[in-house]
């Protein structure tokens, strides 16, 4: 049982938890999950380790209440714990030897691209850090990524923050005014991981980007998350989750993602049911 | 004297028609009746062939001896003199190929049914005893195990009757290994898969769920938390796909993923429990040994109508025990004998429509004895399927060779180990299982375990 020492609301559907999980604070690495289960009847669920304490063997995680699982863990408090957390997981990203890099986050992916862009900065590399929301309200880490980045950029679909359009407009601004990157992250949804890596193989710019496909175990047993990278079969649990994204066959991880959207959504409403709430779909 | 019928007393078993749409345990086990006739049987003969036959050389001829005198209790402690699991070995070890091979009255009639008696006394034990471990003098010496699979807990059982301080690292929320992930209920219930495991607990042995050996402890640190001896026995659990198009295709699982949605994460109780699993009615499942048998049997289960078994060779060739054919037959599993697939074939949005199957026939015998299955010209055909479950085997799991650079593997992954010892090339690292010999049976891996646990006992007490 990992106990939840911290508990902080980061916009109306986004979560934030600090968990006791001594072990896994001691070897965690940027880039790399954790999967976690909060019932006995419970899935497992993959979450990419937002931030880490070495000395308080503390791991946080950053959810977006999506599904029944992640519901379930936002009803959880400070002082509660979940069932099962186990990780480190995946392979670490490689940022040593970066001087100037672009970290792209869309939505959630912020939450994701946040220990990243840290740690570029902590290596002394020059960080711009492009995050794009449906609308301002929804605005993610605006203070902390300040703190690591040289430049900031936050854009809205709506432009409601003042800033109207999607990371890749940014991007594109950037590439063409002749900023040189060594290497672009990008992670968020996967379409728009694809447009960030289309854009970028254009200026031929390595890119990196954070696949988090359906995984059961998260050692490589299942097989369930195969990608296809440059055209072999690969397992995001072991061999990423960060691929080259000039590489990754997008179109089919987006057909895969939705192999079980219609019991996804069952189980959701099934567990709204419960709760006595009425769901929207 | 003797009862010198051919045949074994007949187990019960639940009829094929119910049985193919539930999960409860297909065999029902001896009444004490029926484990007193059946353990008439046996000849107690001088020689004893059964008990060379046994990896983990169970006193056959005496625990039988002991059913037939009433004396359960008796025949329990027998068995467990040397085996830690009997309720598991009792269902799921091919005694066919191993104990019960050499029974004597097996030259003329059936054998001694000595899987059916020890799963009988196992069985009887847990509905009539508690277990209770008798207090070991602990040495003080920690061992570290690997794995909590037949392997592991194997190893474990044994160190901690010498006094070691053992602790089993397991990767899932669950320990069990392949007997919770990987058989399926209906084979091996779970409950009693965990009170086996209590068992082993009441021995004093600690349990850590939820540490990937490798990922959040590397060997190096077992080391430096004082463990003065390592057991590796982490299973094979890396899926072998085919190579062919269309394998990443919605609907096309490894019988891995598809075996522990439904076993460890009980996907055949979804909705309750949350972890789906997809079924479509027409089900392909690619292999000919036991894994391909218990996926097959699921598939029948969460409903589809026509299952079908494609395999490349002969059903001579089939790894699968006859037990497992003849019950999958039972349960209107079809086999596809001597097919191969080329192609798995999808519709526009990505989900599998069919697969495309050639017809083989068999050539000359290849390198490994068995007659080599060579494609029939213009066999092309396409079975019209919307799930396919590849079968063809596993490979040891990499995460621990990838965070071990010293450790000596063969190409093909497994963990180079000597055969009498599990020694590693390295000092004080046993490794046991599937994890060295690649996907084998439960009690092979067991007999591994036992032989680990002897030469870590060795090495410990001649260390200064």
């Amino acid at each position: 049982m990992f106990r939840i020492v911290k508990k902080k609301v980061l916009n109306p559907s986004v979560k934030l938890l600090e968990i006791e999980a001594p072990f896994v604070a001691r070897k965690a690495e940027p880039g790399q999950f954790i999967i976690l289960r909060v019932s006995d009847e419970g899935e497992r669920i993959p979450l990419t380790i937002a931030d880490y304490d070495r000395e308080k063997g503390t791991v946080t995680i950053i959810f977006q209440e999506v599904g029944k699982t992640t519901m379930l863990l936002g009803a959880l408090e400070e002082g509660d714990y979940i069932l099962d957390f186990v990780g480190p997981l995946g392979v670490p990203s490689h940022l040593e030897g970066i001087k100037r890099a672009a970290v792209v986050g869309g939505g959630l992916g912020t939450a994701i691209a946040y220990p990243q862009a840290k740690k570029l900065h902590s290596l002394g590399a020059e960080v711009d850090v492009i995050t794009g929301f449906r609308n301002s309200s929804l605005i993610l880490l605006e203070d902390e990524l300040k703190k690591v980045s040289n430049r900031l950029f936050i854009t809205t679909d709506d432009g409601s923050n003042g800033n109207k359009g999607f990371v890749t407009d940014v991007l594109k601004k950037l590439l063409e005014e002749g900023n040189k990157y060594d290497l672009v992250i990008a992670i968020g949804p996967l379409i728009m991981m694809k447009m960030v890596s289309q854009l970028t193989k254009q200026y031929g710019v390595k890119t990196i980007v954070s696949m988090n496909p359906v995984m059961i175990d998260g050692t490589g047993m299942c097989g369930g998350c195969r990608v296809t990278v440059g055209g072999k079969i690969k397992f995001a649990c072991v061999d990423g989750p960060d691929f080259d994204g000039h590489e990754v066959d997008f179109d089919e991880a987006m057909r895969r993602q939705a192999m079980y959207r219609v019991q996804e959504k069952k189980s959701l409403e099934d567990h709204v049911c419960r709760l006595g709430g009425v769901f929207n779909a | 004297m003797p009862d010198m019928s051919l045949e074994k007393v007949k187990m019960p078993e639940q009829d094929p028609k119910v049985r193919s749409s539930n999960f409860n345990e297909v065999a029902l086990g001896y009444t004490e009746e029926m484990a007193l006739k059946e353990s008439q049987r046996c000849l107690n003969c001088k020689t004893r062939p059964c008990v060379s036959g046994c990896p983990v050389n169970v006193q056959i001829p005496d625990f039988i001896r002991l059913i037939r005198e009433g004396d359960f209790e008796g025949a329990y402690n027998k068995i467990k003199e040397t085996n830690n699991l009997p309720a598991i070995c009792g269902r799921v070890c091919p005694q066919e190929s191993q104990c019960e091979k050499l029974c004597v009255r097996g030259k003329k009639g059936e054998p001694v049914g000595i899987g059916r008696l020890e799963r009988f006394v196992a069985d009887w034990y847990m509905a009539n005893r508690e277990t209770r471990a008798k207090a070991v003098e602990k040495n003080g010496k920690k061992v570290a195990v690997i794995g909590s699979g037949p392997a592991g807990l194997t190893c474990a059982g044994d160190l901690a009757k010498k006094g070691y301080d053992v602790t089993i690292f397991e990767a899932f929320h669950v320990p069990g290994g392949v007997l919770m992930y990987g058989i399926p209920e209906f084979r091996l219930p779970k409950a009693l898969v965990q009170k086996e495991i209590d068992t082993v607990r009441s021995l004093g042995v600690k349990i850590m769920t939820n540490m990937v050996i490798g990922k959040v402890l590397t060997l190096e640190d077992l080391k430096n938390e004082g463990f003065e001896a390592v057991f590796i026995g982490s299973g094979a659990g890396l899926p072998k796909f085919m190579g062919i198009p269309g394998e990443n295709l919605n609907g096309v699982y490894s019988a891995n993923e598809f075996l522990t949605r439904i076993n460890l994460m009980k996907a055949y109780k979804y909705p309750q429990t949350d972890t789906p699993v997809k079924v479509t009615g027409n089900v392909a499942v690619v292999g000919g040994g036991n894994v391909a048998m218990d996926a097959a049997r699921c598939a029948k289960r969460l409903g589809a109508k026509n299952v079908y078994i494609v395999y490349r060779r002969s059903e001579d060739e089939m790894p699968a025990r006859l037990e497992e054919i003849h019950h999958a037959r039972e349960e209107g599993i079809v086999f596809r004998l001597l097919t191969n697939p080329i192609r798995i074939i999808g519709t526009d949005d990505g989900w599998v429509s069919g697969m495309e199957c050639v017809e083989m026939e068999l050539g000359e015998p290849d390198a490994s004895g068995r007659r080599k299955p060579v494609k029939k010209p213009g066999s092309e055909h396409i079975l019209e399927v919307g799930t396919v479950i590849i079968a063809i085997g596993q490979s040891p799991n990499p995460l621990i060779k990838s965070a071990t650079p010293g450790l000596k593997t063969q190409e093909w992954g497994g963990i180079i180990a000597q055969d009498e010892t599990g020694a590693t090339n390295i000092e004080g690292v046993y490794a046991g299982g599937d994890a060295v010999t690649g996907a084998a049976t439960v009690i092979l891996a067991m007999g591994a375990g036992k032989k680990a646990a002897k030469a870590i006992d060795e090495y410990l007490r001649n260390k200064k």
